[in-house]
């Protein structure tokens, strides 16, 4: 696992309520046979009109946001399909956080996985910092997420929210564990559950 | 929590001998079955007892296995399966991948498979389908297991009393190399449908009508329990469609506890116990279900007999309506967030507010899908649609869930009838729910699946959710249409 500690970057917002795994990567894009270029998939519809071309329009089209490392989203981001290519390919084309209301639950639990921080912070906080990222407009628009404070904050200002994280996720992801090393330390308890279980639900083990 | 401590290493006498412990739900039972270990701070160890790996995620888990270094715990508890990458048309010789690539990438999970030594359900074997149809269809998923796959419609497997779940790639690898998953605890809900469902009122409209009424988010944090008269008198395969939905409400985990039904159901199947060990199962499986006065987290209910045919209009699963009404206004909508989603998805839908759904024409009409492409479901579009014909301009197609489903559908002639109403007639799998495969595009759909989002089903493509009734109903009229005003 990747680790990620803190990070200063320009945020991209992209605000709407429940943007699904299929709009972050499309499916077509999961036909392929290297996780290598998830990164040319994400919002791929969004970011590229029927003709070809980019969509100007769109927010992560636009600088300073092209290069945004950091998303400020709406509640439910990542709900539905349970493809962990959604949070690569947004590592893959730079990002380490998503700061958001609220996250479907599996896309939540790959993040960590993927080297993001899903950072859940209220609905209020977050519509705030986006009204101070839109007022300071393409110049200044930056935010701190730190993991191990558990903060996200508005760069050069007091703002500064506090998020939880599950506390062995968040401790994968600071130190870049390997988690089935780590779960392989339980070997024994596993073990011991199974000759038990073998005998209570044999039909479980086939 | 008293009850959690029988799993590791205490004693059922001891058990036996404590007070009447308190109330537990069905989910709480079965948690409490599968915990390894706390590992303190919200993280749990459990049991996992079926892994599926499918074509598309399954092979990239597998694919990693091999990069970690790490061999596959428990190989009989894993199954391969092919469905999502398979082309669904009808042709001579063995089925292969819809592109090259989705050919290369079967070949790749087939070959992990092997070398892992894992049940392979591949084409050309007379069990293969979509893998939430053949679970059940098999007992490869049974009451009271843990079973989880890289596909968020893992829920469905909560239609026979399993826990199912949708995981990450990560989480796969981790599975597989340990039989084992690290989970937070999530909290409980119980969704009551009581009284009894009108005539021509599916599993698949209570569903779209519960999101439609508590929004597409309204699960996130909760495994849900679907109860209520309504959800028993549902036969599984009903209950299997309704499980199915539970992750377009963002609920990871949806169930019916089981009951006479699901092992009425369960008997005989190829992976199910025989003899002693069924009876010794299903004794067992008949204390899973919640105990009278069990609390739970949340509670929600719905009235059954309220229910009407549903039919989604937007770009989620919660922009539901009554097929007999009309596209909601966005005005009509309180809170500004939901107006300017609906705004958006009638944009994408193209659809002005206030048109009444038997005035949206439709190019295609499509029955499969985990959701609705089990052998009832076929039969109810068939019962509709014998001695009637497709709509001129509309294309119309069926995709059985499972090749047994297929198998089963042509000894009773469904396939005849599909084919005089002018309908496809397909080979098993996934088939046009994740992508247009290059025939949808830009075109409005009525589907038995389940997303609706935008360029789900390809691009541009314009889908509506509905029931098996209401697409059979809606490809002879050749617009939205509500199957009881046209019966004969």
């Amino acid at each position: 696992m990747e680790s990620f500690v803190r990070l200063t970057a320009t945020a991209a917002p992209l605000l709407q309520a429940n943007i699904d795994t299929d709009q972050i990567i499309p499916t077509r894009f999961l036909t392929r046979l290297s996780e290598d270029g998830l990164g040319e998939g994400l919002f791929a519809e969004w970011r590229v009109r029927a003709d070809g071309s980019p969509n100007t329009d769109f927010v992560l089209n636009r600088p300073p946001w092209d290069r945004a490392q950091i998303l400020l989203a709406g509640p439910n981001f990542g709900c539905g399909s349970s493809r962990e290519a959604a949070p690569r390919a947004l590592r893959q084309r730079g990002f380490r956080a998503v700061v958001a209301p609220s996250f479907g639950d599996i896309f939540f639990n790959n993040c960590f996985r993927s080297g993001i921080v899903p950072a859940q912070l209220p609905r209020d906080a977050v519509e705030r910092l986006a009204a101070e990222l839109a007022r300071r407009g393409p110049a200044g628009g930056e935010l701190s997420v730190d993991l191990e404070a558990g903060t996200v904050g508005l760069s050069g200002s007091e703002l500064s929210y506090a998020f939880a994280t599950p506390p062995r996720l968040r401790r994968m992801l600071l130190e870049g564990l390997d988690e089935i090393a780590l779960t392989l330390t339980e070997s024994d308890a596993i073990e011991r559950f199974r000759r038990l279980d073998r005998t209570r639900r044999p039909w479980a083990y086939l | 929590l008293a009850t959690n401590q029988g799993v590791v290493g205490s004693n059922p006498a001891s058990r036996a001998m404590t007070t009447e412990p308190d109330p537990r739900t069905f989910f709480d039972k079965v948690w409490a079955e599968h915990l390894i270990a706390d590992l303190g701070a919200g993280a749990f160890l459990l049991q996992i007892d079926r892994l599926l790996l499918h074509d598309v995620t399954g092979g990239v888990v597998m694919r990693e296995l091999g990069t970690s270094g790490h061999a596959a715990a428990s190989p009989q508890q894993v199954f391969a399966i092919v469905d999502h990458l398979l082309t669904t048309l009808p042709a001579p010789g063995l089925r292969t991948g819809w592109t090259p690539v989705a050919a290369q990438m079967i070949d790749e999970t087939r070959y992990a498979a092997r070398v892992l030594g894992l049940t392979l359900l591949d084409v050309g074997d007379p069990r293969q389908g979509i893998t939430h149809v053949v679970a059940p269809e098999l007992g490869i998923a049974l009451p009271g297991l843990a079973i989880v796959c890289g596909d968020s419609h893992t829920c469905t497997l909560g239609g026979i009393g399993a826990i199912g779940w949708g995981i990450g790639t990560s989480e796969g690898t981790h599975a597989l190399a340990t039989q084992t998953l690290v989970e937070a605890r999530p909290k409980t809900m119980r969704i009551s449908f009581e009284g009894m469902l009108p005539d021509c009122v599916t599993a698949k409209d209570m569903a779209l009508a519960l999101i439609g009424k508590i929004g597409a988010a309204a699960g996130s944090g909760y495994a849900v329990e679907f109860a209520g008269a309504a959800v028993r008198a549902l036969p599984i395969e009903a209950r299997l469609t309704l499980c199915n939905m539970a992750v377009e409400f963002s609920a990871k985990y949806g169930f019916v506890a089981p009951d006479e039904s699901t092992f009425a159901y369960l008997r005989g199947r190829e992976f199910a116990p025989r003899g002693a060990a069924w009876d010794e199962a299903v004794a067992h499986w008949r204390t899973l279900a919640s105990d009278e006065g069990a609390r739970f987290d949340a509670e929600i209910r719905v009235d059954a007999a309220s229910l009407q045919p549903q039919v989604t209009w937007g770009t989620s699963p919660q922009h539901a309506a009554s097929v007999s009404g009309r596209v909601p206004q966005p005005e009509e909508l309180g809170d500004p967030a939901q107006r300017a989603l609906a705004e958006r998805a009638l944009a994408y839908q193209q659809l002005s507010g206030g048109t009444r759904f038997e005035d949206v024409a439709i190019d295609v009409a499509y029955i499969g899908t985990c959701t609705n492409a089990r052998l009832s479901d076929l039969r109810l579009a068939a019962d509709f649609l014998r001695g009637k014909k497709v709509a001129a301009g509309v294309t119309a197609i069926c995709v059985p869930g499972s090749s047994t489903v297929k198998r089963e559908a042509e000894a009773e002639g469904l396939d005849e009838t599909f084919r005089a109403a002018g309908f496809e007639w397909h080979e098993a799998g996934c088939g046009m729910c994740g992508s247009g495969r290059g025939r949808l595009e830009d075109i409005r759909v009525i589907s038995t699946s389940n997303r609706n989002f935008e360029n789900r089903q390809g691009k541009r493509t314009r889908t509506h959710l509905a029931s098996p009734l209401t697409v059979a109903a809606s490809a002879v009229a050749g617009h939205i249409a509500d199957v009881r005003r046209m019966r004969d």
